[in-house]
C-alpha cells in the first residue's frame, strides 16, 4: 500500500513540529526518515498511526485520502508501528503478547501460527514464557510477529536497533528486507546512517520541522549529513590517554544478582583519572556493575570499595557514594534521573546539598540560567523536565552534576540523541571536567567506546571477559568476545 | 476560564440532579429537603458555628494530608491519628497535678500533637522498615485506635459508676476552649486551622521540604540520586500529616463534645481525604471545600428531624457530590490530553 502525505504540517501551540511536509513511501520500499532530535521525525509518525492530530495537510494510502483520528482507526488500515521501547504487556507470556489483537483463534491456532512466523524469521521464541523475563530486542521480535499476524500492511519502525543485541540486529534486517520484499511498506525512522544505507532504498531527511533532502540509493553520507545538521560533523580525533592516579574503586570478589544475568566473580580495580568503557551485548552485567558502584544496588556477596571506603549494605550506600563525591546518570533519564513534572529550576534547588529550609528562588534560578547558557539546553528555568527533548535532558544532567564530582558513572549516556549532541557530550566530560575525574560508561555502540576511553571492559553473562587497554586491543577482539567467543585459538 | 465557570455550573446541576433522584428514590420532598439543608446550616449564628466547629477538624486533617499525598502516601491511618490525639489530649486534660488551666491546655495541645504524629509516625515505620504498604498498615492501626479508646471510655476512663457509650465525664468548664458569646465554636479553634492553612502553605510551595516532598512523590528513584532518602521524607511527611490530625482531636476534645467518646474522630479524616483528592491536591480550594462538605454535613442533620428521613441520607448526598466532581474533574483530565 502506498502511503502518501502531502504538505503535512503540526504546530503545537506557538511551536511548528512539522511544516509542509510531503513525502510518497511505496509499497514494498523501506523508506528512511533521518533527522537530528526533535526534527519532526517521531511527530509525523504519530499523525500516520493516529497518535496525534495534524494541523493541516492530507494523508492518502493508494491513493485514497483518510482519516487516521485515532490509533484504532489507523491499525483497521493495516498501519502498525513498531516503537522504540515495546509496547507489551511484561506479566503476559509471548503467546498471550502475540494473541492480542489478532483475529480470534484457537490456542493451537496461534500456537501453530508463532511457530510458522518464528521460524520464516530465524527468531527463537518460547511461546510460554512471560515477556518481562526477554530482553528488548526479543520483545521487539514478538512485537514484529503480532503485527505481521494482523496483516499490516504499512509498518513504521522507531529507531529499531537502540536496545537490541547486533546478534539481534542481524536477525531484524533480513527479515525487514524480507517484509519489503512481500509488499509491505515499510518507514524507518532512525539516525544511524549505516543502518538506513544498508536498508532503505529511499531516504527523506527531516531538519528543523521541514523536509530538506530527499534521494534514492546509493546515498552520498556527506550529503545526507548536510541535511540533517546543515554542515557535516567533524569526528575529533581520538583523545589522549590520560595519566591515572591511586585506586579509587575496588570490586573484591563480588557475586550480584540484577538484570538477565547479575555479576560473578568480580575484581577489579580502578585508578583515579581512567576513562573506561564497558561494552556488552544488553544486560550483560554493565548495568549492575554501574549500580553496584553507584550503591543503588548492594552486592549479595563481596565488597565494593570506594576511595578506600567499603560502601555499607542497603538503602544507605548510594547517599554514601555521594558523600564521596560519586555521580550516577542512569539511561532512562526521565525514569530514574529527573522529575517529569518538575521544573527546571527546582532541580537545581533539589541538587543544592545544604541548603537553608527556605527555597531561594532568585538564586536558583539565576544557576538554572547559568547552566543553560553554558550547556546550551533549548529551554527556560520554568519548563518542566518532561517538555525537553532527550539531548536537552541529557545536558540538564550533565548540568546538574556535582562540579567535584571525583568519579562519574554513565549508562549509555549518548542513548537517543544524535551526532551532535552525543558529541557535545562527550567534548564537556573530557575537556571541561577536571583530569583526574574518573568516568565509567557503558555503550551500546563499540565506536562510542573506542573513540572515548583509554580502558574496555567487557561483559558476557555476568562475566568480564576481557579487561584490556583500547590500544592493545582491536574492534573484532571485542567484538568477538561479547557475543561469547573465547580467546581464538592461535 | 470560560471553560472552568462551564464546568464548574454542570457540576452543580450533575450533583443537583443526582441528589434530586435520590431524594425522589427516598420518598422525600425534594426542595423541602433542599431547603431544611440549607436552614440547617446557615438560619441561625448558632447553626453557621456548627458549621464552623465541622469546617475546624475538616481543614485541619486535610492540611496534613496535603503533604502525605504530596509524597504520594495514602494516609488512610488518619483517622487513627485524630483519636490518638483526642487520648492523647485526654490523658493531659485529666492528670490532676496542674492548676493553671491555660497550661494544662497548651501541654494537651502539644500531647495531641506528638500522639497524633507519633501514630501517624508508626504507619510511615511499618512502610519504610517492614514493607507494610502505607494504606494496610494506616487501616489497621485505626482499628487499633478504636480498640483502644473504647477500652478507655468502657474501663480505665468510665465515669463513676456506670460506663457508656455517651463517653466520659464531662470536662470542668474551665479546661473548655472558649467560644464567643452566641457562637458555639471554639475561637482558638479557628484560629489554629487558619494559622495550619497558612503554615501549610508556607512549608508546601515555599520550603525545599515541600519541593523534595514533590520529588519524592513523583520519582522516589531519582530522588535518591539527589541524595533524597524517600523514606526519610516518607517519615516526615506522615509525622506532620498525623500532628494535624492530633490538633484535630484535642479541639473535638477540648472544643466539641468536652470529653472523650468513641466517635471522636466524627470520620472527619475519611471525609477530609475525598476533600483532598477534590481539590486536586490545591491548598487553595481546601478551605472552600472544606466549608462546603461541613455544611452540608451540619445541615443534613435536620433531615431525620424534620422530614423523618433516614440520617444515612446526608452521607448519600455527600457521596454524590463527590462522585459528581470526579466525574467532572475525570472529563477536564481527558480533554486536556492531546
Amino acid at each position: 500500500m502506498d502511503v502518501e502525505f502531502q504538505h503535512i504540517s503540526k504546530n503545537f501551540g506557538s511551536v511548528k513540529a512539522l511544516t509542509d511536509v510531503s513525502l510518497t513511501a511505496r509499497s514494498g520500499t523501506i523508506h528512511g526518515l533521518i533527522g537530528e532530535n526533535g526534527a519532526g521525525k517521531s511527530t509525523l509518525m504519530k499523525i500516520l498511526t493516529g497518535y496525534q492530530s495534524k494541523s493541516s495537510g492530507s494523508i492518502l494510502l493508494d491513493g485514497v485520502e483518510v482519516q487516521l483520528n485515532n490509533p484504532g482507526q489507523a491499525s483497521e488500515f493495516g498501519i502498525g508501528m513498531l516503537y522504540q521501547e515495546p509496547m507489551d504487556f511484561p506479566p503476559l507470556t509471548v503467546l498471550e503478547n502475540f494473541s492480542l489483537g489478532t483475529p480470534h483463534q484457537s490456542r493451537q491456532e496461534l500456537h501453530f501460527a508463532l511457530k510458522t512466523l518464528s521460524i520464516r524469521f530465524g527468531f527463537d521464541l518460547n511461546p510460554d514464557r512471560p515477556v518481562e523475563l526477554l530482553t528488548v530486542g526479543e520483545r521487539q521480535q514478538i512485537e514484529l510477529l503480532r503485527l505481521i499476524h494482523c496483516s499490516i500492511k504499512v509498518l513504521v519502525l522507531d529507531e529499531p536497533t537502540t536496545g537490541i543485541s547486533p546478534a539481534q540486529k542481524e536477525a531484524l534486517f533480513p527479515a525487514l528486507k524480507q517484509l519489503a520484499a512481500d509488499g509491505m511498506t515499510i518507514l524507518l525512522v532512525s539516525h544511524k546512517l549505516e543502518e538506513v544505507a544498508n536498508l532503505c532504498s529511499e531516504v527523506t531527511v527531516l531538519r528543523h520541522g521541514k523536509l530538506t533532502h530527499h534521494t534514492t540509493a546509493p546515498f552520498h553520507f556527506p550529503k545526507l549529513l548536510t541535511a540533517m545538521f546543515g554542515f557535516v560533523p567533524k569526528r575529533s580525533d581520538r583523545s589522549d590517554t590520560r595519566d591515572t592516579g591511586p585506586p579509587i574503586l575496588i570490586f573484591k570478589d563480588i557475586e550480584a544478582s540484577g538484570e538477565r544475568q547479575g555479576l560473578h566473580r568480580c575484581n577489579l580495580t580502578i585508578a583515579e583519572g581512567e576513562v573506561i568503557g564497558l561494552a556488552g551485548l544488553d544486560g550483560a552485567g554493565q548495568s549492575t556493575f554501574l549500580r553496584l558502584a553507584a550503591g543503588l544496588i548492594s552486592p549479595d556477596q563481596g565488597k565494593v570499595i570506594l576511595f578506600s571506603d567499603p560502601l555499607p549494605y542497603g538503602a544507605k550506600a548510594s547517599i554514601r557514594a555521594q558523600e564521596l563525591h560519586t555521580a550516577f546518570i542512569p539511561a532512562d533519564r526521565l525514569e530514574e534521573s529527573l522529575f517529569a513534572r518538575i521544573s527546571l529550576r527546582d532541580h537545581f534547588s533539589l541538587r543544592e546539598e545544604h541548603g537553608m529550609f527556605w527555597q531561594s528562588r532568585t538564586e536558583t534560578r539565576k544557576r538554572a540560567e547559568e547552566a543553560i547558557a553554558t550547556f546550551s539546553i533549548k529551554g527556560t528555568p520554568e519548563d518542566l523536565a518532561e517538555d525537553l527533548s532527550g539531548g536537552n535532558q541529557q545536558r540538564l544532567l550533565l548540568s546538574l552534576l556535582n562540579r567535584n564530582s571525583r568519579l562519574i558513572l554513565l549508562e549509555n549516556p549518548t542513548r537517543g540523541l544524535d551526532i551532535q549532541s552525543g558529541q557535545w557530550i562527550w567534548q564537556h566530560l573530557r575537556d571541561e571536567l577536571s583530569p583526574d575525574t574518573t568516568i565509567i560508561f557503558s555503550s551500546p555502540e563499540l565506536d562510542e567506546i573506542l573513540h572515548y576511553c583509554d580502558r574496555i571492559i567487557v561483559f558476557h553473562d555476568g562475566l568480564i571477559v576481557l579487561d584490556s587497554a583500547v590500544p592493545e586491543t582491536s574492534h573484532d577482539a571485542i567484538a568477538a568476545v561479547m557475543t561469547g567467543i573465547r580467546e581464538s585459538a592461535p | 476560564m470560560k471553560k472552568l465557570i462551564l464546568d464548574i455550573l454542570l457540576g452543580s446541576l450533575l450533583v443537583f440532579s443526582f441528589t434530586y433522584i435520590v431524594l425522589l428514590i427516598a420518598g422525600a420532598p425534594v426542595l423541602d429537603a433542599f431547603k431544611h439543608i440549607w436552614l440547617g446550616a446557615f438560619a441561625s449564628s448558632i447553626k453557621i458555628s456548627q458549621v464552623l466547629s465541622v469546617w475546624v477538624p475538616l481543614t485541619l486533617c486535610s492540611c496534613g494530608l496535603l503533604f502525605t499525598f504530596r509524597a504520594n502516601l495514602w494516609n488512610i491511618g488518619i483517622e487513627g491519628q485524630v483519636t490518638m490525639g483526642a487520648i492523647g489530649a485526654m490523658a493531659v486534660l485529666r492528670t490532676p497535678v496542674i492548676d493553671n488551666p491555660t497550661l494544662i491546655l497548651c501541654l494537651a495541645f502539644l500531647t495531641s500533637m506528638l500522639c497524633g504524629g507519633a501514630w501517624g509516625l508508626f504507619a510511615g515505620l511499618l512502610k519504610t522498615r517492614g514493607g507494610v504498604h502505607e494504606i494496610f498498615g494506616g487501616l489497621g492501626l485505626n482499628f487499633v485506635s478504636q480498640g483502644f479508646i473504647l477500652w478507655l471510655i468502657f474501663g480505665p476512663w468510665k465515669r463513676p459508676g456506670i460506663a457508656s457509650m455517651s463517653g466520659t465525664e464531662l470536662l470542668n468548664r474551665k479546661l473548655w476552649l472558649a467560644s464567643l458569646p452566641g457562637w458555639r465554636v471554639a475561637t482558638a479553634g479557628i484560629v489554629i486551622a487558619i494559622a495550619i492553612l497558612i503554615l501549610t502553605w508556607l512549608f508546601l510551595e515555599k520550603s525545599r521540604l515541600g519541593l523534595k516532598l514533590k520529588a519524592i512523590g513523583q520519582n522516589p528513584k531519582a530522588a535518591l540520586l539527589y541524595a533524597i532518602s524517600p523514606e526519610r521524607y516518607y517519615l516526615q511527611s506522615i509525622l506532620i500529616a498525623g500532628s494535624c490530625a492530633g490538633i484535630a482531636g484535642f479541639i473535638q476534645t477540648t472544643g466539641v463534645y468536652h470529653r472523650l467518646i468513641p466517635s471522636i474522630s466524627s470520620g472527619y479524616g475519611y471525609l477530609a481525604l475525598l476533600l483532598v483528592m477534590l481539590s486536586g491536591y490545591k491548598i487553595v480550594l481546601i478551605p472552600i471545600l472544606a466549608f462546603f462538605f461541613a455544611s452540608l454535613n451540619v445541615g443534613a442533620i435536620q433531615l431525620p428531624i424534620v422530614l423523618q428521613l433516614d440520617s444515612a441520607l446526608s452521607g448519600v448526598i455527600q457521596g454524590c457530590c463527590v462522585l459528581c466532581a470526579l466525574f467532572i474533574l475525570g472529563i477536564r483530565q481527558r480533554r486536556a490530553q492531546p
